[in-house]
């Protein structure tokens, strides 16, 4: 059996990001354990740029952003396996893999990392009606079979969906070459973010229709066509407003889910919100010494910010294996908690003694707002307002929380919107 | 020139041709389809069913009671994981307990082993997530779960490892009547046969029909459903059917052996000509989950994997046809086999092989007939140890290339190479199940479609989905040439 300090579960950004940081505070044994054949997760087949604004101050591509991180890695020698899967995590930190080299290994660890980052929701989750022909693609698949595998999956395209890869790949697919008819989006605005619609949709005349579904998919044995149509509040498809367009591929970008597998079966407490851990401030779940970061907590929608998440669970693991008593469940805990307009908060609690100077609150706000407050409140009393010119469901919030406006309390923390001229 | 062609390599079908397999016969399967198992055995309620609801006078009712028996001896030899949760009718007003009487007098006339009514605590202790409105139900402990077209493949599988051969692609066109044979015409190909046997599912009145006019009808009968991810396992531990109508068993919540949890079918009679007609619609689905919200309130549609539909084979004469034709010599119709055909399929098989011994007598038997498929390896449900002598055999089981369901990639290597192979992505899926999970193959797509090419020899723009025109990948990108130099 082998034992490390630190063992990273995923080789993205998060975990890549997570076991340089717990290196340079002086975790001794790291291990990374990727599935792949190559480090760098989805960024890799992110070629586009865009990536590495915050962190870096410039304009990166997916696999550049990446390497940097690749490169830090090497440089410290920090062992990883490739091609490898973990098939379970027990609650007392041991790991077991598998690969086609040594087959089955039994790690110890006296921390773990989860860093599994999310896969897409299907047509499946959404039960869309028709056919179930080829040509059916979750946008992000697409991208791999285009831009690590070197293939193109259709050449008259529909999207449903206008998350962040459904923007990208309706660029990407018009400058390989295919037509880009349009892309369905239910909401009445889009989850992807601002500049995504600008430089991927309205630059190339794609239009982007909001309040729409597809309704029906055509073609039994390839995607013939697909029948789209606008919705009512309720998100119901209003009879006789159906379009049919002629394509042979739809892709989906209609959201992402952490992949939990993994922790569920440790029994580590799931958000049911966010479908990812429950963790405190130190990035911890509800297992002590297993910390978990990145998209596998919740879904980002910038590397960047997933990379900052990381390197604090990174730097919250190293601590812990160098004093175990730094674990949480054992000081004063907060919990925070989602109010009015707000969806989410991570972390779920804040553990006052591991705190440093502030607290991080990451949160998605439910719809769109202009001219709105957060308002943060701890025990009913607001501590903390801040004015936002826009929040949309695309494009997370940070509230930054200074230490010393968080007094000793076991009341609740909440956040919420604020109008400008009252409450949502 | 074959002793035998039989027409379709569905459940029947192939289960026919297995059960043939044991005599020294030259066998022939001509299935229209890319893969077997592609009709109304892909898509189903995928149950064993007990068999009380049959009249107790007709084929199908001696059928299913008969198959049901017979069930545990045939996975066993083909290595098909079948489990008899049993199954419960669930009365939700005083005058279906009625119903519910006679079911039970029934299936005591056809011999149902082992039915029993319990009463709505009774029921209620069984199935915590049922509502709790219900007065009682039939309990059918015999009734089972089986994945069928696991199932069919197996007999297929079986068949071929018995000498069988199998024509994919092969949609009958026409059949010529000569002298002690029949000609059987694809679009490129003809097949001469002293024996037909017609198992063509929603087609088989259409087959019928090119040597005989047709005396049934075959009405496809469409049934939609949605399936969960096994984190709804445990929601029902019995398959759960309402009290049936004239329209059939009704829309049941059930287990399936794989962990998943299956709602469905609707019934909706199409007309004969839209026998391709397998698409869903958000109306009847919306129907299903209206309807199976009487039996369960909580079933967590967050859940839903995927929606299908499938046709049910609806024959005009209302029972199973399995006989010889009496206007045409050797051709043995197997039509109309809607359900229960799966439960049914094993007695079927006899039967027809019956039917044909009866006609040639003289027939020797197969001395080098093995009933016993390989078994295959299930590499997720392996002891540590079971596993790592895996590996050390044959390294190729230690590389996971579905994480949703943990599928080796040495799975689907043997899954490409058996008789019967999957060459699709959806073959590899029915057989191995990696694309079956939760991610529905968005991670695991590419990594099968390149083992598909590397094991088949055929470039990636060859690989289908399912039938030779369901192409998944047009060509490669504007420089995907320059990485093959790299």
């Amino acid at each position: 059996m082998t034992q490390y300090d630190i063992v990273v579960i995923g080789g993205g950004p998060a975990g890549l990001a997570a076991a340089v940081e717990a290196r340079e505070q002086g975790a001794k044994s790291i291990l990374v354990i990727e599935r792949d054949r190559e480090l760098g997760g989805i960024l890799q087949q992110c070629i586009h740029n865009g990536f590495g604004l915050r962190v870096f101050n410039e304009e990166l591509t997916g696999p550049e952003y990446a390497e940097r991180f690749i490169d830090e890695l090497e440089a410290m020698a920090i062992e990883y396996l490739l091609d490898t899967m973990v098939l379970e995590i027990t609650q007392d930190r041991q790991i077991i893999i598998s690969n086609s080299e040594k087959g089955i290994q039994i790690i110890n660890a006296k921390s773990i990392v989860l860093a599994m980052g999310c896969r897409e929701r299907t047509r499946g989750a959404l039960a869309i009606p028709g056919y179930r022909p080829a040509g059916v693609f979750n946008a992000g698949t697409a991208q791999r079979y285009i831009n690590v595998e070197g293939y193109m999956v259709g050449k008259r395209v529909v999207i449903l969906g206008s998350g962040d890869i459904g923007l990208i790949m309706a660029r990407r697919m018009t400058l390989e070459g295919a037509q880009v008819l349009a892309v369905a989006e239910i909401m009445p605005f889009s989850g992807g973010l601002t500049r995504n619609i600008v430089q991927c949709l309205d630059d190339y005349n794609i239009p982007l229709m909001l309040s729409h579904t597809i309704t029906a998919i055509k073609g039994k044995d390839r995607v013939e066509g697909v029948v789209i149509q606008k919705v009512d509040q309720k998100m119901q498809p209003i009879p006789g407003t159906e379009i049919e367009y002629k394509c042979d591929t739809i892709l989906l970008s209609v959201g992402l889910i952490p992949e939990n597998e993994l922790s569920r079966k440790a029994g580590i407490a799931i958000d049911p919100v966010t479908n990812g851990p429950v963790v405190n401030s130190n990035m911890e779940t509800t297992i002590p010494g297993i910390f978990a970061c990145g998209n596998v907590v919740h879904v980002h929608d910038l590397v960047d910010f997933v990379t900052e998440e990381s390197r604090h669970a990174g730097n919250a693991a190293a601590k812990y294996v160098m004093d175990e008593s730094r674990s949480n469940h054992k000081g004063t805990v907060i919990r925070t908690k989602a109010e009015e307009g707000v969806g989410y908060i991570v972390p779920q609690q804040i553990d006052m003694d591991s705190i440093d100077g502030k607290v991080a609150l990451f949160m998605r706000v439910r719809n769109v707002y202009h001219n709105a407050s957060l308002s943060v409140k701890l025990g009913g009393v607001e501590i903390k307002r801040v004015k936002h010119r826009h929040l949309a469901p695309g494009e997370m919030v940070r509230v930054d929380i200074d230490k010393q406006l968080i007094k000793e309390t076991q009341a609740e923390m909440t956040v919420s919107v604020v109008l400008e001229e009252g409450r949502v | 020139m074959y002793d035998i062609a039989i027409i379709g390599a569905g459940v029947i079908g192939s289960a026919v041709a297995r059960e043939l397999s044991r005599y020294a016969l030259k066998i022939v399967i001509l299935e229209r389809g890319n893969d077997v198992a592609v009709g109304t055995t892909k898509a189903n309620s995928a149950i064993v069913h007990a068999g009380y609801d049959a009249p107790a006078t007709s084929l199908k009712g001696k059928m299913n009671v008969k198959g049901n028996a017979m069930y545990d001896e045939v996975c066993q030899a083909l290595d098909v994981p079948f489990k008899r949760v049993g199954s419960l009718v669930v009365a939700q007003h005083d005058e279906e307990l009625e119903t519910l009487e006679s079911l039970l007098e029934n299936g005591k006339l056809l011999g149902v082993p082992g039915l029993e009514i319990l009463s709505g605590d009774a029921v209620a202790a069984r199935e915590p997530n049922l509502n709790q409105s219900i007065k009682a139900a039939l309990y059918a402990p015999t009734a089972g779960i089986v994945e069928p077209w696991e199932l069919a493949i197996a007999y297929c599988e079986n068949a071929m490892d018995n000498g069988v051969s199998l024509k994919l692609n092969f949609e009958v066109k026409g059949i010529d009547r000569k002298a002690g044979c029949f000609e059987i015409h694809s679009k490129d190909e003809t097949v001469t046969a002293s024996t037909v046997i017609n198992a063509a599912g929603v087609y088989a009145d259409a087959v019928y029909n090119m040597v005989a006019d047709s005396h049934f009808t075959i009405k496809p009968r469409r049934g939609q459903y949605y399936l969960l991810d096994k984190e709804a396992n445990g929601l029902v531990n019995h398959v759960i059917f309402p009290c049936p109508s004239k329209l059939g068993k009704g829309i049941l919540v059930a287990p399936t052996i794989d962990g998943n949890v299956l709602i469905g079918p609707d019934s909706q009679d199409l007309t004969p000509f839209d026998k391709e007609a397998t698409n869903t619609t958000g109306d009847r689905l919306q129907y299903i989950r209206e309807t199976a919200a009487a039996i369960c309130e909580v079933v967590p549609y967050k859940l839903n994997i995927t929606t299908f539909a499938g046709l049910r084979a609806e024959p005009s004469t209302g029972d199973f046809i399995i006989e010889e034709s009496m206007e045409v010599k050797n051709f043995i119709n197997v039509a109309g086999i809607k359900s229960p055909g799966l439960s049914s399929a094993p007695a079927i098989a006899e039967r027809v092989a019956s039917i044909y011994l009866d006609i040639n007598p003289n027939t020797a038997e197969n001395p080098a007939f093995n009933p016993i498929r390989r078994p295959r390896v299930k590499f997720a449900d392996m002891t540590i140890e079971a596993k790592q002598e895996m590996i050390e055999k044959d390294p190729r089981y230690g590389r996971i290339i579905c994480r949703c369901e943990m599928i080796s990639e040495g799975e689907i290597i043997d899954a490409i190479h058996r008789n019967a192979g999957g060459r699709t992505l959806n073959g590899i899926k029915r057989r191995v199940r990696p694309g079956a999970g939760r991610c529905q193959g968005g991670f695991c797509g590419p990594r099968v479609m390149e083992i598909l090419t590397r094991e088949l020899s055929l470039k990636m723009t060859d690989i289908k989905q399912e039938g030779l025109d369901s192409y998944i990948l047009t060509g490669k990108t504007k420089r995907g040439d320059e990485d093959d130099a790299i």
